[in-house]
């Protein structure tokens, strides 16, 4: 065997081989951040400016901020953004009450029968979105709740996924604990807030974020239920910008308001970054 | 085939920025002749592990050569170095079969080595018959035991008629009694198939009974390497005969005074070498036999009767311990009762170390 | 024991209220909303029960174009995605500089919204007065287009719906896959590698069969997830996709309930059934496939 032909030819083959696999990933990487860097770029490029390259250009050397002033006058983006900011936080709020509740019950209390009923809980994670949002459609129309924050928040407070996962979560601190509690006179209640969530926490803020998340991206429920532009939510708000705002082709100021909208979940992802892709690993889906 | 390590060396990079950098083998060389058993042995960090897989390929050395017979295989990567390999975990694929797991090395091959079906099923059985585990060819790992599952790693390490067979602690994972069958089982595959065969374990029981040479090593440096009895009996440092011996040799404080080695203050034994002080004696517990009027007295605080090994728990202020244990004959234990019992002791069981470097004084 | 039975269902009645009226009602309602044929929803009245709502469904042009898109959506992004997902996580496998960044940067589109960034999207592939977009502009240098991607020839659109669903889908399928890859014992390999395995027959025999679990999940719910496709293309092509030629299935039964062709709950709800029959279809041959292929 002729091993210095093996020995050169196996190196060779490691090295393509890797030049390759940095070749793909960097593409890919190029792909997925090249839409935000069109998107920044345009949004400091002048109306005119823009509008004049026939040919687009991938760089600017004029930036302006002008499109970041008309996001915010000519279009309602503050409104947008603090509805959205409401909602998100009241959503996300009533949620971990009430699936912290439930998930300390099924984790934590006897009761006859729970285990029916947990399985029960569990098998409503099958029913999908799209079949129950008519029939909410109808509810919150009839119970006069369109275009009220109401009708925006309450059908999406309750989540059998999360309390499942807490549920999990609860279910393995050791029992001794809630022994040595009960034993010191402590109330169910008491030590929910003392001591069950204190140790859950690391769970808790991973629903929470993922929570957050899903509340500002949401788009489809909020379109049903508001047609008031003083409710919109911000992925509302950026479809109505684009089929009535700034006049139809200002796309320098759309992609301003595209830009802020976006920022808030950027800086949140890459502040909790490892929390979020372990959550999501954990059972997010998106689609 | 015989293995030639010359001056190998392996250092990993320091974890953390500032860490200094490890040499995990230091300038190891070595003969192995062809067909012998060879255990590497030492405690968990020493580098043995290291050293088989730079023999595998899996890792490629600092500096220092390997040669395969005459074939410098240093840079040559793993899939063309025909060395067979079993793991620890074993690492059989979960979703193959027995047979196909040993059929997986065979099907690798390209060229004028490629082999029919037939072939490498025949080869498969063949393999699979040494080992013993021919009636299993159709089950998954997971249906096995243990120690079938260490028979259909070995099988496919055999199977492709590796040119040196490697084995990373093979006996870890069984329980004891396993254990021993299973040794004997290894040493007659390896006679019976002549490949010169490189095991890695941290148990010195299992290296010596199967052993044709022993290697044992520290902190990646080779200590002493022999034919087992050999290293037993005329270890060169501390640490090796402190590693090697069940119940472990006894450690006491002790000198070279006047022509006499003395453990304590009590002279022992004549000796030739020079008077020094700081030594550490050490006594294997077979070296300790009682006698009426024995030279060397303790006090006396069990007798364990363990089946054919009758072992003497003692005490005595100069062992660096609590107590040290001897193992005598039964014929013996007239001589043991009361509150004291004298030894004598046998001179070829007793050595004297430098108590800052563990080096040997031979006397 | 009576104080903890009645305290417990006291801390399980808020999640039991609202999932009780917004999902178990709901549920139950959409199957009598699709049998009640003419209901009005200004008087909640109705003339009859049957099966006319799910016949006019099947009839209607805007379904069947509805049910044509999403399955070409279906079929191409599925595949596309799972397998550039796979090529890439087994990359980012074999790396270990810079592969904390790659990740990162793979994850991105899973934080942003998806109606934002789909207008991005839009603005890259639109031909205006003004100019042809940046994807035309790299057509031109293979001497082909200008297309309009967003106002244009059917293909062109779909070619864009697709491209855009494959890059919303990726992190999460990049995610899963590295995690599946990262759990294969490295010592599976070592074995491999010293055997004379071959990088291809490895990846084949190897890695595949282990994390062929993981990549049925993937696809199983990547069929789900397709076939419930909507923002993606109201982001492109704006909220009257009826008219673009690229509604949804979704999207048809949000536009029948409300819209500018909406307020017939009735027909959204045999729409809606139409679609989770195909799902659930689609999802048990799905299983039957994995139960012969995943081993373990």
């Amino acid at each position: 065997m002729d091993y210095e032909k093996l020995e050169r030819s196996a190196r060779l083959r490691s090295r393509a081989v890797k030049i390759t696999t940095y070749a793909l990933l960097t593409l890919w990487a190029v792909m997925v951040l090249f839409p935000f860097y069109w998107m920044v770029l345009t949004s400091v490029k002048s109306y005119g400016a823009y509008n004049s390259e026939w040919i687009p250009r991938l760089y600017t050397l004029s930036p302006t901020l002008q499109n970041y002033r008309e996001a915010f006058t000519a279009v309602p983006l503050t409104g947008y953004f603090v509805n959205t900011i409401l909602f998100t936080l009241a959503t996300t709020g009533i949620m971990l009450v009430v699936t912290v509740l439930a998930a300390f019950a099924f984790a934590r209390l006897n009761f006859q029968g729970k285990d029916l009923v947990f399985t029960l809980f569990l098998s409503l994670m099958m029913i999908p979105n799209e079949l129950v949002v008519i029939t909410n459609f109808v509810t919150i129309t009839n119970a006069g709740l369109r275009n009220t924050f109401a009708g925006l928040i309450l059908p999406s407070v309750t989540s059998v996924f999360y309390i499942y996962l807490l549920k999990e979560n609860f279910a393995q601190i050791p029992d001794e604990l809630y022994y040595a509690a009960k034993v010191d006179g402590t109330s169910d209640l008491k030590y929910l807030l003392r001591v069950m969530i204190p140790i859950c926490r690391p769970t808790i803020v991973t629903v929470t974020i993922l929570k957050v998340i899903e509340c500002w991206n949401s788009y489809v429920w909020p379109r049903l239920i508001t047609d008031d532009q003083a409710y919109f939510l911000v992925s509302n708000g950026i479809q109505e910008i684009r089929e009535n705002g700034f006049g139809r082709d200002n796309i320098p100021a759309m992609m301003a308001a595209v830009v802020v909208i976006s920022l808030p979940l950027i800086v949140l992802f890459l502040v909790f970054r490892k929390k979020i892709m372990a959550g999501v690993a954990q059972g997010g889906t998106k689609g | 085939m015989h293995v030639t390590l010359q001056n190998l060396t392996k250092k990993f990079p320091g974890r953390g920025k500032k860490a200094a950098e490890v040499i995990a083998v230091n300038d190891f060389t070595f003969r192995i002749p062809d067909g012998t058993l060879v255990g590497l042995l030492g405690p968990s960090g020493c580098g043995k592990s290291t050293t088989l897989n730079l023999l595998s390929g899996l890792l490629s050395p600092t500096s220092g050569r390997i040669f395969f017979g005459e074939d410098d295989v240093t840079a040559l990567p793993p899939e063309h170095r025909g060395v067979g390999l079993v793991f620890q975990n074993y690492a059989l694929y979960p979703h193959l079969t027995v047979q196909q797991n040993i059929m997986f090395p065979l099907e690798n091959r390209k060229g004028k080595d490629k082999l029919t079906k037939e072939e490498m099923r025949a080869r498969a059985l063949e393999a699979a018959k040494l080992v013993q585990i021919d009636g299993l060819m159709e089950r998954k790992p997971k249906e096995l035991s243990g120690g079938q599952q260490q028979r259909v790693a070995i099988a496919r390490a055999l199977v492709k008629m590796p040119r040196i067979l490697l084995l990373d602690e093979p006996l870890s994972n069984l329980d004891a009694r396993l254990r021993l069958q299973t040794r004997e089982e290894i040493r007659r595959i390896q006679k019976d198939t002549g490949i010169t065969t490189i095991f890695v374990t941290h148990d010195q029981e299992e290296a010596m009974s199967i052993s044709d040479l022993i290697v044992v090593m520290k902190d990646g440096v080779v200590q002493q390497i022999g034919k087992p009895q050999e290293v037993y009996d005329d270890p060169v440092n501390q640490f090796v005969a402190q590693f090697l011996g069940t119940p472990p040799i006894n450690i006491f404080d002790g000198a070279i005074r006047d022509g006499k080695l003395c453990i304590g203050t009590t002279p022992l034994l004549d000796v030739t070498a020079a008077d020094q002080e700081d030594l550490v004696i050490a006594v294997r517990p077979e070296g300790f036999n009682p006698r009426q009027n024995g030279i060397f007295s303790c006090r006396l605080h069990r007798v364990e009767v363990m089946g054919r090994d009758i072992s003497v728990v003692c005490g005595h202020e100069s062992f660096i311990g609590e107590n040290f244990r001897a193992i005598i004959d039964s014929e013996e234990l007239a001589f043991v009762s009361g509150d004291t019992v004298r030894f004598d002791l046998n001179p070829n069981k007793v050595f004297a170390f430098r108590k800052d470097s563990g080096q040997r004084i031979r006397f | 024991m009576e104080q903890t039975n009645k305290k417990a269902w006291l801390y399980l009645l808020p999640a039991m209220a609202f999932l009780g009226i917004f999902l178990v009602y709901p549920l139950i309602d959409v199957f009598i909303y699709s049998l009640e044929e003419g209901y009005n929803s200004a008087s909640q009245t109705y003339f009859g029960v049957g099966l006319y709502n799910y016949a006019y469904v099947l009839h209607d042009p805007y379904f069947l174009q509805a049910l044509k898109n999403t399955f070409i959506l279906v079929l191409i992004t599925v595949p596309l995605s799972t397998g550039i997902a796979l090529l890439i996580s087994v990359g980012l496998s074999s790396i270990q500089k810079l592969r904390d960044l790659y990740q990162t940067v793979y994850f991105l589109p899973y934080v942003t919204n998806t109606l934002a960034v789909g207008l991005v999207f839009m603005i890259l592939f639109k031909k205006t007065p003004y100019t042809d977009g940046l994807a035309n502009l790299i057509l031109s240098w293979f001497g082909a287009g200008p297309i309009d991607f967003i106002d244009g020839p059917y293909w062109a659109k779909m070619f864009v719906l697709c491209f855009y669903t494959v890059w919303v889908v990726m992190p999460f399928k990049i995610l899963i896959l590295t995690s599946a890859l990262a759990s294969v014992d490295q010592t599976y390999y070592n074995a491999a590698r010293v055997d004379g395995t071959g990088k291809l027959r490895i990846f084949t025999r190897i890695t595949l069969p282990m994390i062929s679990p993981t990549l049925f999940y993937l696809i199983i719910t990547g069929f789900i997830g397709a076939f419930k496709a909507y923002s993606d293309a109201v982001a492109l092509f704006g909220t009257n996709l009826n008219a673009a030629q690229m509604n949804t299935i979704v999207g048809y039964v949000y536009d029948m309930l409300y819209g500018d062709s909406g307020g017939y709950p009735s027909y959204a709800s045999a729409a809606a059934i139409l679609l989770f029959a195909i799902v659930l279809t689609i999802t048990c041959i799905n299983l039957l496939v994995s139960r012969k292929h995943v081993h373990y």
